[in-house]
């Protein structure tokens, strides 16, 4: 333990490191302009131009009708998406990290397709297969179902957009438990879901958090490939990012910044979070 | 070049590591730092190297103060206990390094780096891994390019800190004797840390024996085994001491 | 021919595989073969046709010139973020390591309206540069900051663990031999970073091809063609843009993976 304590001192605080004073003040203050001029000026645009024409410009943008309809849709989007991804990623963790199996690695490739897919793709892909003009497109109008500028559309691609994130948090985390847990487990008589529910739940649960932490934040963001399907019908497909899209073309400059700061919000509260998990499972592992 | 560590005292936090140790190591000796795990002996070489500095006390390299000077001043050799070879430069670059990063009006021409870093993989019985990559190197034969590495800029101290401490027992006693041969050959001032009783024994000129930051017997081999200064270096080299007592 | 390759007490195996399968086919797979197949079917000669475009064209120059100028750039100023967050202590750091990662939580469409009132005539900087007869929104160069923008996390969170796996001992050992701090960084720290440095700018450069939200707003690129295209109903023009995206897209992710490969030929093998 003594020679831990004072290697440890060793290696963080080692002289050999220490960059000269000026360079170090040189570079602290470049980062901090550069953060400054790409990520927090942003930001502050954001919550100022939201508040130009003060509290009451603020809470009329918010409380105008089209924009709780936003609200609600992206609301939905989100909370189809995100369960169902939840369930997906819970499902192929479990096959992929605790198995071995002909096209493991083929799958996990799979996984991670929507990543490199450009939003706007994502939407194309399903205007292709139910748009008017789409595979299913005929069979679909017969039956007068609508799915493309349509609520199933945009919950669609929202699915797609946000489908790797769960998977990709829970697969490295639960290869590395490993299953001598479970195992163990099976083996003092407990039946699937009880070893489900008492072992590999509680292990997995920051890294859980964490990934619908990343998944919600994403599907509520998500714009381009969300443009592409909905037909920007305000009340009815249109969702936040699409709002703010609407009312910024149409010179509403208060109102978008002020639909733009509740999602900035968001985004700023799922970063939180994030970190917050973060420092708990490191916690936890230490 | 004689080193000479005068009252150094070094605490970590609340942790002691070092309380006023003084010791002197004579040209061309081999000594050995000896001890149990935390007292101190790492933080003593590296102090001696520039690697930390001591809360008190002076370091002097050849009777001249280098307390203050950078690592990079003091022109020792060091070798670390898990290597530290420069994974993306071959063996032969690794060794070269040194030379390489010399000021144009000392460094020598490339033909001169060549031939020196050729001689030092023949020192060490390595001629053959030149263009290899550390990674494709056993531990023994890494511990030995870094040696050679360490050797390559001609420093007048040499620190090992647990040399083989990453290797198994059969190459350990190998490397141990190949090292005494080595200093044998060479004559650099020599310190070297261990926790292992028989290395320090068997391969050092002198040994010091520290435990909980200050040094509890320094002396020959034979003296610490015949006549042990207090308590704990009889219990430390236990074994070591009965044998000599039946020998006496 | 033997799926599970070991037999496991765990159970779950083939419900969990086939729910798996299952999902991702509808959900990923069968649309994206929506794409292929129309390419296939559809008319081969107005695919070239829109390939060929002017239009087209001039988008493609766009997309992949801006990309790559905000890849180089994210390098830089990505590489300095995570020196300083790695090396270097200071009050609120945890706050700005937290803040890296805006660009990626932020939807969009909020950067992109953000950033365009930023750099309009009018804007908080824009008005700097107006009177040097500089615009900078509307043009290559907004587009360009937007999509630095989105790409730094990628590359700060690259080099970031490499960065502080580095062992300090390392560099010990270049100092004992004589070199300086600048030697040191340039002749051992910085070919490690490489590996990671590049696969950086990849994620970069292929999220910044991808972009869309945060760039309508201020010019067009790739993306905005195809939904151009959507909106007059040429699907099959459409789909050839998208075809060319997802094989750009897709051949930098196959070379990150392979350059990810090659930098763990370097890596310590087990302790001999």
């Amino acid at each position: 333990m003594a020679t831990a304590v004072s290697t440890a001192f060793a290696g963080s605080r080692s002289f050999v490191r220490r960059d000269p004073v000026l360079v170090r003040w040189i570079l602290t203050g470049l980062a901090f302009l550069v953060l400054g001029i790409f990520i927090v000026l942003p930001l502050a645009a954001v919550f100022v131009q939201a508040f130009a024409k003060g509290w009451q410009g603020y809470r009329a943008a918010i409380q105008d009708p089209f924009t709780i309809s936003a609200i609600r849709l992206s609301l939905l989007a989100a909370g189809i998406a995100v369960p169902l991804n939840l369930i997906f990623g819970v499902a192929a963790a479990w096959a992929l990290s605790k198995f071995t199996f002909v096209g493991k690695n083929v799958l996990l490739t799979l996984i991670d397709i929507p990543f490199g897919v450009s939003p706007v793709v994502s939407g194309l892909i399903y205007v292709l297969l139910f748009g008017a003009q789409g595979w299913f497109g005929k069979w679909l109008s017969d039956h007068d179902i609508r799915i493309v500028f349509a609520v199933p559309g945009i919950v669609l691609a929202t699915t797609f957009v946000t489908f790797p994130f769960i998977a990709r948090e829970l697969i490295p985390l639960m290869q590395s438990q490993g299953s001598d847990e479970e195992e163990a487990a099976l083996v003092l008589g407990a039946s699937g879901w009880q070893m489900f529910r008492y072992i590999t739940l509680p292990n997995i649960k920051w890294g859980l958090l964490y990934g619908v932490v990343l998944c919600s934040a994403r599907a509520l963001g998500e714009f381009g490939a969300v443009s592409v399907v909905s037909g920007h019908i305000r009340g009815e497909t249109n969702t936040l990012p699409l709002h703010v899209e609407i009312l910024y073309n149409e010179y509403n400059y208060t109102g978008a910044f002020a639909v733009a700061s509740l999602l900035s919000a968001v985004a700023v509260v799922a970063l939180g979070l994030k970190k917050l998990l973060e420092m708990k499972s490191t916690q936890e592992a230490e | 070049m004689s080193i000479a560590v005068d009252h150094i005292s070094k605490r970590f936090g609340a942790f002691v590591a070092l309380d006023d140790v003084s010791l002197r190591i004579e040209t061309g000796e081999l000594v050995a730092l000896l001890g149990p795990s935390g007292g101190g002996k790492t933080t003593l070489l590296r102090i001696i190297a520039g690697l930390e500095t001591p809360d008190s006390g002076t370091v002097l390299l050849h009777d001249e103060d280098a307390t203050r000077s950078s690592v990079r001043e003091r022109r020792v050799g060091f070798v670390f206990q898990h290597y530290a070879l420069f994974r993306h430069m071959t063996v032969h670059e690794n060794i070269a390094f040194g030379l390489k990063v010399r000021p144009r009006n000392i460094r020598p021409l490339d033909w001169e780096i060549r031939e020196r870093v050729n001689r030092l993989l023949e020192l060490i019985q390595l001629d053959w891994v030149g263009n290899r990559y550390p990674n494709q190197l056993s531990g023994g034969q890494r511990q030995r390019v870094a040696l050679a590495r360490a050797l390559a800029v001609e420093p007048k101290v040499l620190l090992l800190d647990e040399p083989f401490g990453a290797l198994d027992a059969k190459v350990r006693r190998e490397l141990r004797a190949w090292l005494r041969h080595l200093h044998d050959h060479l004559h650099i001032s020599s310190v070297f840390v261990t926790h292992d009783q028989d290395e320090a024994l068997e391969v050092s000129d002198r040994v010091a024996i520290l435990n909980h930051g200050r040094v509890e017997q320094i002396g020959t081999p034979d003296e610490v085994r015949r006549k042990p200064a207090n308590e704990f270096v009889q219990e430390f080299l236990s074994e070591e001491v009965a044998l000599a007592k039946a020998q006496a | 021919m033997r799926i599970l390759k070991q037999s496991s007490i765990l159970p779950g195996f083939w419900p969990t595989l086939s729910y798996s399968i299952l999902y991702l086919s509808v959900i990923v797979l069968l649309p994206l073969s929506a794409v292929f197949l129309k390419t296939i079917t559809g008319s081969w000669a107005h695919f070239r046709q829109t390939l060929a475009s002017p239009l087209v064209l001039a988008a493609f120059r766009v997309s992949f010139g801006t990309s790559l100028v905000a890849g180089t750039i994210s390098v830089f100023a990505g590489m300095l973020v995570a020196w300083v967050l790695v090396r270097y202590e200071f009050p609120g750091k945890t706050l700005v390591d937290a803040l890296v990662d805006l660009p990626f939580a932020l939807p969009t469409a909020v950067a992109g309206i953000a950033l365009t009132s930023l750099y309009t005539e009018n804007g908080w900087v824009g008005r700097w540069f107006a009177p040097l007869g500089v615009k900078i929104a509307f043009k290559q160069l907004g587009i360009i900051i937007a999509l630095t923008f989105i790409g730094l996390p990628f590359v700060v969170r690259s080099i970031q663990p490499v960065l502080s796996d580095l062992d300090a001992e390392i560099e010990e050992a270049a100092a004992s031999l004589g070199a300086s701090r600048r030697q040191t960084f340039s002749r051992v720290v910085f070919p490690m970073l490489r590996p990671a440095l590049l696969t950086g700018f990849a994620l970069a450069f292929a999220r910044a091809l991808d972009e869309y939200g945060s760039v309508i707003f201020i010019s067009g690129n790739l993306p905005m063609l195809i939904v151009a295209k959507l909106e007059q109903y040429d699907y099959t023009g459409a789909t050839a843009i998208a075809v060319v995206m997802l094989v750009a897209s897709f051949t930098v992710l196959l070379g990150i993976n392979i350059l990810e490969r090659r930098s763990r030929r370097f890596d310590e093998k087990d302790q001999a």
